[in-house]
C-alpha cells in the first residue's frame, strides 16, 4: 500500500490527482489523507485521520509519498518507511513561498528520503527499491538536545 | 510556577517541539499548542500568522495571559507566529528565551525567527550555513 499525505492545512492537488490518475490503474492500493474535499476517485481518500488512524496507516505502508513538509518526514522517519518528497511550489499557489523546494534540496541524498522534482519522477521512485531512514538518535540530535540542555538548566 | 513552557504550532513545529523536550527532562514542564494536538493536558492557543493582523492582536493576548499565568522561568519554541508572541512577551516578563528555528528554513531564518531575535536568550538554527548568514547558533538538529 502507498499511503499519500500532503499535511492538513493546505491543499496539494495536483499531487493528489495525479497519484489518484496513476492509482486508478494500478493493482497496488493507494490512500490518501488530502487536507481538502477534493473529489479524488480510484482511491481511498480521507480529508483528515485522526492520529491514531494516521500511525495506523502508516504503518501498514510500503512507502509515502509526501509533501517536503517536516511533520510529514518526521512521521515517515518514526514509522520507519522510506518517503518520496514532493516539494509544494508557490507558482502553483501551494504554499506561500518555496521554501518546501529547499527543504527537499537540503534532505535529498538522505537515508530512506527521495525528491520527485517533477509528478513525473514519482512512478520510476515507487518502482526503486528504497532503504529505509536512519533512526532517530544521531550525533546532531543528541549535540542540539544537550546544548539546549546546557542553556535551560543554567 | 513552572520552570519551562514550551509552545509551538501545530504540525511539524510541534513534532519538533516534542523532539526537543528530551533536553527538558527533570524540569517541570508545561506545553501551549495553536492546534488542536488531541491533548487535554496541553493548553490551546489561538493560531495566527504574519499575514493575519486581528489573529495576531488576539493571539498577542492570550500570550500575554498565558506567560502570567504559568510565571515560567524559560519560554521556548520551535515557532511559529504564536510562539514568537510568548516568547517576546516572556521577554517584557524579564525571562529567559529560546528560539529553535524549524529545520524547514534551511537557507534562511523564518520571518518568526528574524522576529524573534532580539527578544531570544538562545536563537538557534538547525542549519550550519543559516548559521554563517544570520548569526544565530548552530548546536545540531532534530533529525
Amino acid at each position: 500500500m502507498i499511503f499519500v499525505t500532503v499535511g492538513t492545512q493546505l491543499p496539494f492537488s495536483r499531487l493528489l490527482h495525479f497519484m489518484a490518475t496513476w492509482a486508478s490503474d494500478r493493482q497496488e492500493k493507494v490512500i490518501l489523507q488530502t487536507g481538502d474535499q477534493g473529489d479524488y476517485a480510484g482511491c481511498e481518500s480521507f480529508q483528515t485521520l485522526s492520529k491514531s488512524q494516521f500511525q495506523d496507516t502508516m504503518q501498514q505502508a510500503r512507502i509515502v509519498v509526501c509533501h517536503a513538509g517536516i511533520g510529514s518526514i518526521l512521521s515517515a522517519r518514526d514509522a520507519n518507511k522510506p518517503a518520496i518528497l514532493v516539494p509544494r511550489r508557490a507558482c502553483f499557489s501551494e504554499h506561500r513561498n518555496d521554501h518546501q523546494v529547499s527543504t527537499a534540496t537540503a534532505f535529498e541524498g538522505r537515508r530512506g528520503l527521495r525528491v520527485a522534482w517533477d509528478m513525473e519522477d514519482i512512478p520510476r521512485l515507487l518502482l526503486e527499491e528504497i532503504e529505509t531512514p536512519d533512526a532517530s538518535d544521531g550525533a546532531n540530535y543528541d549535540r542540539l538536545i544537550s546544548g539546549v540542555r546546557d542553556f535551560v538548566t543554567a | 510556577m513552572c520552570e519551562i513552557l514550551a509552545v509551538s504550532s501545530g504540525g511539524g513545529h510541534w513534532q519538533q517541539l516534542q523532539l526537543l523536550s528530551k533536553a527538558f527532562d527533570g524540569k517541570k514542564v508545561v506545553y501551549a499548542c495553536s492546534s488542536d494536538v488531541g491533548d487535554a493536558s496541553i493548553i490551546r492557543l489561538p493560531d495566527c500568522n504574519m499575514r493575519t493582523p486581528w489573529r495576531l492582536i488576539i493571539t498577542a493576548i492570550a500570550a500575554w495571559k498565558l506567560v502570567r499565568q504559568i510565571n515560567p522561568d524559560t519560554v521556548v519554541s520551535t515557532g511559529a507566529a504564536p510562539g514568537v508572541l510568548v516568547l517576546i512577551t516572556a521577554k517584557l516578563h524579564r525571562r529567559r528565551t529560546v528560539w529553535v528555528d524549524s529545520i524547514a528554513n534551511t537557507e534562511r531564518m523564518s520571518l518568526s525567527g528574524r522576529l524573534a531575535r532580539s527578544f531570544s536568550d538562545l536563537w538557534v538554527t538547525q542549519w550550519p550555513q543559516v548559521s554563517h548568514r544570520s548569526g544565530a547558533v548552530y548546536l545540531g538538529a532534530i533529525i
